[in-house]
């Protein structure tokens, strides 16, 4: 658990982060979203001590961070930066091994760690482990930048808006890994980013910063349905929110029995999908299956009286 | 680049053929000697003198590398910055003194002999490079030196891995600077009992013996390029690693 107490950073005399509290769950993604300015990247780096705050404390399982050295609290830390900040006079491979060299891993166990990243982030490890940063794509640079702060499975993770490079379909690719590898190993993530869909697609939590304060720290369907202010409603855009909350409902929640026409959705597939899906078919309802096998239905009906609930 | 693959050994082979086989050129030498004068230098073997004119100037480098690099990483640190001003004073008062007034002023204290022109080179070495490790090491990819905090480098190991590596390029060519300074100022050295090529060449110019004051300069010269060749080349190199 991380607890953020009050914590404020002023730089001559203006709040760049202004007194916020929040507590974060073991083995949770929080997304930090606001706009550019609003003190997101202070509040990160203060968590590791990059920036010391002016005043307040945080504490993760209890224990302040001011208890131990900062290069130490920062080895414990996944850290992935905004502009990835690889080495590059080092290869892709040291770059990822970076901070288990540092915590004296073997050799052996480094280098296997190492391809095993480069795979995950579908980078082949023979092509890419000899490459210097230089030699890489933009996105390519900044998955080796995630795959750094991932390198020795820290318990906390800080990334600093780790997909801003890359494009929709890699991005949301890289969204996806991310989440798989996150619930596989229980780690706690906070994110920074300023695009809405990201924080509400992948965060448990969210916060929303306004010059330097939070000014809502919710979950995704909370900030959707009922924004604390003019500002996070805005951030969400009203145009937009009936489809975003779909997109977090899956259609297992309201299938129901009974056959329909046409090609089937998934059941991990959101109301959104299924909207869209009978919007462009001119169907009235879709059918549902699980692993190939249909096991119902989903009605525009059904949709609409979910979206409703809200209303 | 193409005319580097053919000049570049021609002129190793000029140099070495020079400095170890003098007597071939004595033809060429021939016109410039004063009639029945001597037309090679033969008071001292040329190889120890190119050796010992090397030895210095490396010696004297080195040096300055040392204290300089060292100096400018210590104005570079946080703690270190309000002595910046100052040092750069220094380091530019050195230059600004002729390098004849330091051998005129250091023989006194360190008698004829090899002591003054080491003074004097290191002197001169210094400016260059500090001016250029401060540049290299205030001016590195920022978001590179948050990373190497952000892993948890403590600063020896930033420095050690990140930095100086870093900046190693814009460093040496300070080096290749004063090296090349230094060969020609060596040359003075001389006029204080110095064994350097610069005896050649005063030799020439006491005897009005053109033809020894030609040999002397194109074997410092042909070091001097030489040198500066290979220091450009070990920067490409380099730089190409940093991912220039
Ligand atoms: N070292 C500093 N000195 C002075 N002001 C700073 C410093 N760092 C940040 N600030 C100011 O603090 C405020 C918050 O900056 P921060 O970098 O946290 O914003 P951000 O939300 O991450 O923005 P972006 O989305 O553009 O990255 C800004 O107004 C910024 O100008
Ligand atoms: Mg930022």
């Amino acid at each position: 658990m991380i607890e953020i107490d009050r914590i404020t950073k002023t730089y001559d005399g203006v709040h760049a982060v202004d007194s916020v509290t929040m507590t974060v769950e073991t083995g949770t993604i929080t997304i930090i979203v606001g706009t550019s300015g609003s003190g997101k990247t202070t509040l990160l780096r203060m968590i590791n001590r990059l920036e010391e705050p002016s005043s307040g404390e945080v504490r993760i399982n209890g224990e302040s961070t001011l208890a131990t050295k900062p290069h130490l609290l920062r080895r414990r830390i996944g850290y992935a930066i905004q502009g990835h900040g690889l080495f590059p006079h080092h290869s892709v491979a040291r770059n990822i091994g970076a901070v288990p060299e540092l915590l004296n891993w073997p050799k052996d166990k480094i280098s296997a760690r190492v391809d095993e990243l480069l795979t995950l982030f579908s980078m082949d490890p023979v092509a890419f482990r000899d490459r210097y940063p230089a030699e890489l794509s933009g996105g390519q640079q900044q998955r080796v930048g995630v795959a750094r702060a991932l390198a020795s499975r820290p318990d906390l993770l800080l990334m600093d808006e780790p997909f801003g490079a890359l494009d929709p379909i890699i991005r949301s690719r890289a969204q996806d890994d991310l989440r798989r590898i996150q619930q596989r190993l229980g780690s706690t993530i906070m994110l920074v980013t300023h695009d809405m869909d990201e924080a509400i697609r992948l965060g448990d939590r969210v916060a929303v910063m306004d010059g330097g304060k939070l000014v809502q720290y919710a979950t995704p369907a909370e900030i959707i349905s009922q924004p604390a202010t003019g500002f996070v409603a805005d951030m969400v855009g009203d145009v937009e929110r009936p489809l975003r909350l779909l997109s977090l409902i899956p259609v297992s929640e309201v299938v129901e029995d009974g056959a329909a026409e046409g090609g089937a959705l998934p059941a991990g597939a959101s109301l959104r999908d299924a909207l869209a899906a009978c919007l462009w078919t001119g169907r009235t309802a879709v059918p549902v299956a699980h692993d190939d096998a249909v096991v119902g239905r989903v009605t525009l009906d059904a949709i609409r009286a979910r979206a409703e609930l809200h209303a | 680049m193409k005319i580097g693959i053919v000049l570049r050994p021609a002129l190793i082979v000029l140099l070495l053929a020079l400095v170890l086989r003098p007597a071939w050129f004595a033809p060429v030498f021939a016109p410039l000697a004063p009639a029945n004068g001597p037309v090679i230098y033969e008071r001292a073997s040329l190889l120890s003198l190119s050796l010992s004119h090397l030895g210095l100037v490396a010696a004297a480098t080195a040096a300055a590398t040392l204290v300089a690099v060292t100096l400018a990483i210590l104005v570079t640190r946080p703690s270190g910055a309000a002595f910046r001003p100052l040092s750069r004073t220094i380091a530019n008062m050195g230059q600004t003194f002729p390098p004849v007034a330091v051998l005129a002023l250091a023989v006194p204290v360190l008698g004829f002999g090899s002591g003054p022109t080491l003074v004097a080179l290191f002197l001169y070495g210094l400016l260059p490079i500090f001016e250029n490790a401060i540049t290299a090491l205030s001016t590195l990819p920022p978001a590179t030196m948050e990373a190497a905090r952000g892993i948890g480098l403590n600063r020896w190991q930033k420095l050690m891995r990140v930095e100086l590596p870093l900046a190693l390029p814009v460093i040496l060519t300070g080096i290749r600077l004063s090296v090349v300074i230094a060969l020609g100022t060596a040359t003075i050295g001389s006029t204080v009992a110095a064994r350097t090529l610069g005896e050649v060449i005063i030799a020439g110019l006491l005897t009005n013996n053109t033809a020894y004051v030609l040999q002397g300069g194109l074997i410092v010269g042909l070091f001097a390029v030489l040198i500066y060749d290979a220091l450009v080349q070990l920067e490409a190199h380099l730089a190409r690693r940093v991912g220039g």
